[in-house]
């Protein structure tokens, strides 16, 4: 009888190893994905940019926006981050990533230039500070200066309506 | 022979050549030191970009900006503990190469001797109760007429 159960085990791994792969599929899990530790932090510095609840925001939440003229994914989020600023009045703040001053202000000439202030991280110690890992990367800083939103990847459709427009209107 | 000489030349060309390295001579520091620790700390931080090497292997935009983080850290007087601390305040434990043991890693590590030990158990307790199987009783009169019967003796 126990013995009999014992030929079961091979199927049981198996059905398990299947259970598991299958729950990656479908919840999306990202094995490459390095997770953030600045959600739920107080912002890193932001060169001469005050954040927070006398800063830039005016006690609403504000977008950090790390891009360059040179990146791809940049380019497809960019009708995405001007809208936020246009239409939804969002505070959002650019920070151009190992990118010349002139190529960034050329592309923003050529594209449109949503953001508030624009900042230059040529050298990419500011972006140390943000544990950014490259372009595009946006965070969300609410309005007492805590980050609360981190992606690292370009956002889309679905980040806007579902995460960033409820955070930004609660914000308000 | 002058081609063998030509083969001999150009292998130790090759096994002379510089290897593929990311350190660039301009990140280093001026005391070797200083810079040897910075070696050993980079070998252990895991550059964010590419999952699985150092940042002391990797040429990547990033590493080469922790690499310098590390050096500025050092020279500023920061011990390593502290240095690699800088890195795991930015990007948490992934920055380490070699994961800290604690209760959100207990599976990592624990888990595979965990495994072995278990197994180890079941084998011994199935080997265990193999060797207490008493041997079978002798057969009875009847059972051995009927053994010869089938066997058509």
């Amino acid at each position: 009888m126990s013995r009999r159960l014992l030929f079961l085990l091979p199927l049981a791994t198996l059905l398990t190893m299947a259970g598991f792969f299958a729950w990656s599929m479908v919840s999306g899990r990202d094995p490459a994905s390095i997770g953030s530790v600045m959600v739920n932090r107080p912002a890193p510095p932001l060169a001469d940019v005050t954040l927070g609840p006398s800063g830039l925001g005016g006690g609403k939440p504000v977008l950090v926006n790390f891009f360059a003229s040179w990146c791809a994914p940049c380019l497809a989020e960019h009708p995405l981050i001007s809208r936020l600023a246009e239409r939804e009045g969002a505070t959002v703040i650019g920070v151009a990533w190992k990118n010349k001053p002139d190529e960034a202000r050329a592309w923003l000439a050529r594209l449109g230039n949503p953001y508030r202030q624009l900042l230059f991280d040529q050298d990419g110690k500011l972006a140390l500070d943000w544990g950014l890992s490259g372009v595009p990367e946006t965070y969300l800083v609410d309005a007492r200066g805590i980050v609360r939103l981190h992606y690292r990847r370009a956002i889309n459709e679905h980040d806007l309506k579902d995460t960033i427009l409820p955070l930004l209107r609660a914000g308000q | 022979m002058r081609r063998l000489a030509l083969l001999v030349l150009a292998l130790s060309a090759l096994a002379l050549a510089p290897s593929a390295q990311a350190v660039e001579p301009d990140e280093m520091l001026a005391d070797p030191a200083l810079e040897a620790r910075a070696r050993a700390i980079s070998r252990e931080l895991r550059c964010v970009v590419c999952q699985n090497q150092s940042i002391d292997d990797s040429q990547a935009e990033v590493a080469h900006d922790m690499r310098r983080a590390v050096r500025e850290r050092l020279e500023a007087g920061d011990s390593d503990a502290q240095v690699r601390n800088y890195m795991v305040a930015r990007y948490g434990d992934f920055a380490l190469l070699d994961p800290p043991f604690k209760p959100g890693t207990l599976v990592l590590w624990l888990g595979a001797p965990a495994l072995l030990v278990l197994a180890g158990t079941g084998l011994l307790i199935v080997g265990r109760r193999r060797r207490t199987v008493p041997a079978p009783a002798p057969l009875s009169d009847a059972e051995r007429r009927r053994v010869e019967d089938l066997l058509g003796r």
